[in-house]
Order: C-alpha cells, then structure tokens, then sequence
C-alpha cells in the first residue's frame, strides 16, 4: 500500500504541472516544452526567499508565486508574440530555446548543487491502513486538488474563464466579440508558470532543488495531461495519479533507477495508442 | 529535376584539405573532427526536420545505440569493429523500425514528445544497464579501427579517415537533395493529405527516411566511439538531441548547408572562447530563439539572401 501513497504524491506534483500544459493549450494551443522549468524556478525562488534574505514562509510564498507570473508573462512577450512564422515546429523550438534559457540563466544564478529546503510547516507522520504518509505529502495532494477545483470553477463558471476558452475555440470571432486576446495568451502564459511554481514550492521539501529537475518533471507533466487528454483539468489530475502511481509500484517491484524509463514507456504507448487520452473523447490529431 | 550542384561539396574539400596540409595541432584536429562528427548528425536531423517535416528529439538515442554497440561488442568481446558497425545499424534499424511506425502517425508535439520519451528511455538504459554499459561512468577500452591495414590510432589518420567519410556523406546528401525522394518528402511536408491523394505512400516514406537517418547516425556513432576511445551516457543525453536541434536549425532547416555550417559554428564557439563554459547552455538557446525569432531559414537561407542581393546590384 506504501506505493500508492507515494505514488499519488508525485501524482499530484504530475497533476499540477499537467493542468499548466492544460492551461496554455486550452487558450493557444501550444505545447509550453519550458513549463518543467517554472516548476524548477518556484523551488529556487522560494528557496533563496527563504533562506538568503531570510524572509517569512507567510510573504516568501506568495512573492515567489508573483515572480514566477511575472516570469511566465515575460516568456510570452519574449518568445512566442514575436515568432512570425507560427508553425507547430517553430513554436515547440521556440519553447525547447526558451526552457533551456530558464535552465542555464538558473544554473548560473543558483549553481549545479541541489539545494535542500525545510518543510514548510511541521513534519509529521500520519499512519494510514498499511502504509504511512508525511505531512509534506498531504500539503501537496491538498494543494494540487484545491487548485484544480478553482481553476475549474474560473474556466466554467466566470467571465474571464470564458474569454479564454473562447480563445481556445476561434481567437478572431473571440477579438471580434471584444475579447483581447494578446492578453488572454499572456496571462494564460503567467498563470501557466503560477501553477508550476505552486508546485515547485510544494514539492521542495520532498525532492529538493536542482537546476535541471524542469526536463524530468515537464515529461512527466505532459505525460499525465496526454493521459488524461489534452486540456482537460480532471483528465489532468487523473493522468497525474495514474503515473504517479504506476511509477511508484515499477519502482517497487524494478530497480528504482528504470523508474523514469517507465513514465515514458507509458506515455510513449498511450501516444501509440490513444493519443487522446484515456479519458479524452475528442478526435486526436492522429492521421 | 535541378541539376547536381557540387559547389558546396568543392567547398567543404576545399576545407579539409587546408586543415589537412597546415592544421598539426592536435587540438584543432580534434576540433575539426567534432564537428565533422556533429555536422553529419545535423544533416541528418535536418533531413527530418527540414525536409520531411518529422520533429525528433531523440536522434542522441541512435548515435547512442551505434556507439554503444561497437563500444561494447569490440571492447568487452573483441569482435571486428566492422562488424560491430553493421551490427549497430541492424539494430539501431529495428529500433527505428518499432518506434518509428507508430510514432510517425503522431504529429507536431505529440510527435516531438514521443521521440523525446524514447531518446529518454534509451538515455536510462545506458545509465543503468552497468554490467553492460558501465553506468554512468562510462566505457572504457574501445580500440581503434583500422582501415584497410592504417590503424586509426592518432588525430591526423583519423582526421583523414573521417574527413573522407564525412565527404562521401555530404556527396550523398547533395544527390539526395536533388533527387525524387527529397521532392517527396517536402510534398509530405507541405500537406500530407495532398500527397496521399497524388499516390504517395506517406506512413512508408517517413517511415524508411527515419530508419535511414537512424542508420547513418548510428555509424556515425559507432565511429564515434573508435574515435574517443570511451563513451559514456552523457554524450547522448536529451542535451545532445537539443544540441542536435540548435545546430540544424541556426544552419538553415531544408538545405544541405545548414546542418555543416550549424554544426562548425555551434561547436567552434564554446572551443574560441573556453572562459564562457558556463554560459554555454544560455547561448545555446538565445541562439535558438533568435534563429526563430529573426533568421527564418538560419544562416543557410541568410547567406542565399545575401547573395542574392548582391548579385542583383551587380
């Protein structure tokens, strides 16, 4: 049973990161390959708050999170507004060019040693049937599901939520309806890199940082959002615990190191055979 | 059909043999070799990129695959290396082969994703099957190939030997970019239902381009390893895909040019300015974002432009 809480902790992790690819393929359809690296960017933020200038968890969260916005934005004016030619290649390149900025320009500010972080509130072990779970591991899963909640509800239910699937469906019937979709694209690219880092913070204490987690991490995301089916945030979530939990019941039968190679072993069959996810219900880009 | 242009092939000889008669600094050879080794995996991945229109991340996985399996079968059963090269493009084929076909029918990032999964998967496998591979730390042992009785065993014969390889493989990319099948594969680039309503068999031609590629770049990595001497996982991680990446598209995607002058720029500067080490991996992705950005079609289609211009002031 120890597995399956392991499991659906880094299943949240995968979650989150996946509802961040969501979130930009719902309004531009775009596949952000840099969205692992704002996972990794929300550890090294929360981490230098912290511990180089000293400052409270109860400020240091949410101005991490506000940098990490304010970075994502700037990813969407820097990188893709300007890219003439928007073809599908480019824009993956152009995504693929602008993570391995982050990860360099990180590497250079913070170093290639992983960085370690405290927990953020007390440790505690909680005895669950057979198997026992870290307090660290019920923040994550409680943080993945609220915001997943959230999201939900702005995507539905509110004004805002609405422009952006609209933008999604038609981006010129959405301008023509008054909706400015430069802006949509940009926030959706800042709330994107917001979510990542609420991951990153929230799995800091578990993982630890280190400048080059985005690539593993930004895989791992993508494969639960295919899973689960493209641009849906339930499909997202359920992708994310699905290979959380595989991942940690290979690891406890294989030696943990092909660990990884299982995560893409899955995505590379669910890509083979049902690109739309398994729960996706839309026809998939499969030919 | 154009007609052969050999121009840029002159050029490249032309190039060589400079190196050949007044290049004696080891290190430079060796540079020279790098890149000769980089700009045939560039071309390669530009054949796919730019010409059929196929992203593929995983391309370190089959230099990889040809390394590792003349790295292994010489040094650990002391097989002839060519054989061990033959045995490295069956199996870098029948890889390419498994992958390939139902990986082609994806596109654009589903596509990208999967080839980056497999070069990931293949990436671990080199990592961790240590009683094969030795882990992480690498292989060691490899001994040099000799070529019709001229043991390969310093920079200048190997400089020589590669130098030649790396001439009849741009020969042949120069008769690949003027022939049908080049023609082909940019039609299925433009639209692959129009293609397929013009008699092409679309999922068979991407398929065999694919292996192919896989094949050549599993001999130039095979080479790779009697060059080095040693390989280890590193060499053919993600990063070196991406490498890949940068090189073919800063060159100029869809032209034979753009992989040789990618890879001789891309690998020379890290080398000239040895003080910026650290900074390499952020040059290598502003360099990529410009290219995107601002130089559609790279340096290859830059230096056309230009030309071009100048001709017509003329």
């Amino acid at each position: 049973m120890q597995f399956l809480y392991s499991g659906i902790t880094s299943g949240s992790i995968y979650a989150l990161v996946a509802i961040g690819f969501n979130i930009i393929y719902n309004t531009t359809g775009i596949i952000n390959f840099a969205q692992g690296e704002f996972v990794m960017l929300g550890g090294m933020f929360i981490y230098s708050l912290l511990y180089m200038m000293n400052i409270p968890f109860i400020f240091a969260f949410p101005v991490a999170l506000f940098g990490a916005f304010v970075l994502g934005v700037l990813f969407e004016r820097v990188f893709i507004r300007y890219v003439k030619v928007k073809t599908e290649l480019n824009l993956i390149t152009i995504t693929i060019a602008g993570s391995i900025i982050l990860r360099g320009i990180a590497m250079l500010i913070w170093g290639r040693d992983t960085l370690l972080v405290e927990s953020f509130i007390p440790s505690k072990t909680i005895q669950l049937y057979e198997g026992t779970i870290t307090s660290d591991s019920v923040l994550v899963i409680g943080v993945s599901l609220f915001i997943s909640f959230f999201l939900t509800i702005f995507f539905k239910k509110t004004k805002y939520g609405k422009a952006f699937r609209a933008c999604y469906e038609d981006k010129v019937a959405a301008s023509v309806c008054g909706i400015n979709v430069k802006m949509v694209v940009m926030f959706s690219f800042g709330i994107a890199a917001f979510l990542g880092a609420v991951a990153g913070v929230a799995v800091s204490p578990i993982t630890y940082v280190t400048y080059n987690d985005g690539v593993m991490t930004g895989l791992k995301g993508f494969s639960a959002a295919v899973m689960g089916g493209l641009g849906s945030f339930w499909g997202g979530i359920f992708g994310g615990i699905i290979l959380g939990v595989s991942e940690a019941f290979f690891a406890s039968v294989f030696p943990s190191g092909y660990k990884d190679a299982m995560a893409f072993l899955i995505i590379l069959l669910i890509l083979f055979f049902r690109p739309q996810g398994i729960l996706g219900r839309k026809k998939a880009t499969r030919v | 059909m154009r007609k052969l242009n050999f121009s840029f092939v002159i050029i490249n000889l032309f190039f060589l043999f400079w190196v050949g008669m007044y290049v004696k600094n080891e290190y430079y050879l060796s540079l020279v070799i790098y890149i000769l080794f980089n700009a045939i995996n560039a071309s390669c991945l530009n054949v796919l990129l730019g010409y059929a229109g196929i992203i593929s991340l995983g391309q370190a996985a089959f230099f990889g695959i040809g390394a590792y399996s003349s790295g292994i079968l010489t040094a650990t059963y002391g097989i002839n290396p060519y054989l061990t090269i033959i045995i490295g493009v069956i199996l870098s084929a029948v890889i390419a082969l498994i992958i390939g076909y139902p990986a082609l029918k994806l596109h654009g990032h589903y596509l990208a994703m999967a080839t980056l999964g497999f070069g990931m998967i293949v990436y671990i496998c080199f990592n961790e099957m240590d009683f094969l591979t030795g882990g992480p730390s690498g292989l060691t042992g490899i001994p040099d190939m000799s070529f019709f009785g001229f043991l390969l065993d310093d920079e200048y014969k190997f400089f020589v030997f590669m130098g030649a390889v790396y001439m009849l493989f741009l020969f042949l990319m120069e008769m690949f970019d003027k022939s049908f099948l080049s023609y082909k594969l940019r039609f299925i680039h433009e639209s692959e239902n129009a293609s397929s309503s013009y008699g092409i068999d679309v999922a068979k031609t991407k398929l065999t381009t694919f292996v192919v590629v896989a094949c050549i770049t599993s001999i130039n990595g095979s080479l790779f390893a009697f060059y080095s001497n040693f390989v280890s996982p590193v060499s053919f991680s993600f990063h070196y895909s991406v490498e890949m990446l940068v090189m073919a598209v800063f060159g100029g995607l869809g032209s034979i040019t753009g992989g040789t002058i990618g890879a001789a720029i891309l690998t020379s500067i890290p080398e000239i300015f040895a003080e910026i080490e650290d900074y390499e991996v952020v040059i290598y992705g502003v360099i990529l974002a410009v290219t995107i950005l601002f130089l559609d079609g790279g340096i290859a289609k830059l230096c056309r432009r230009l030309a071009g211009k100048y001709v017509k002031s003329e």
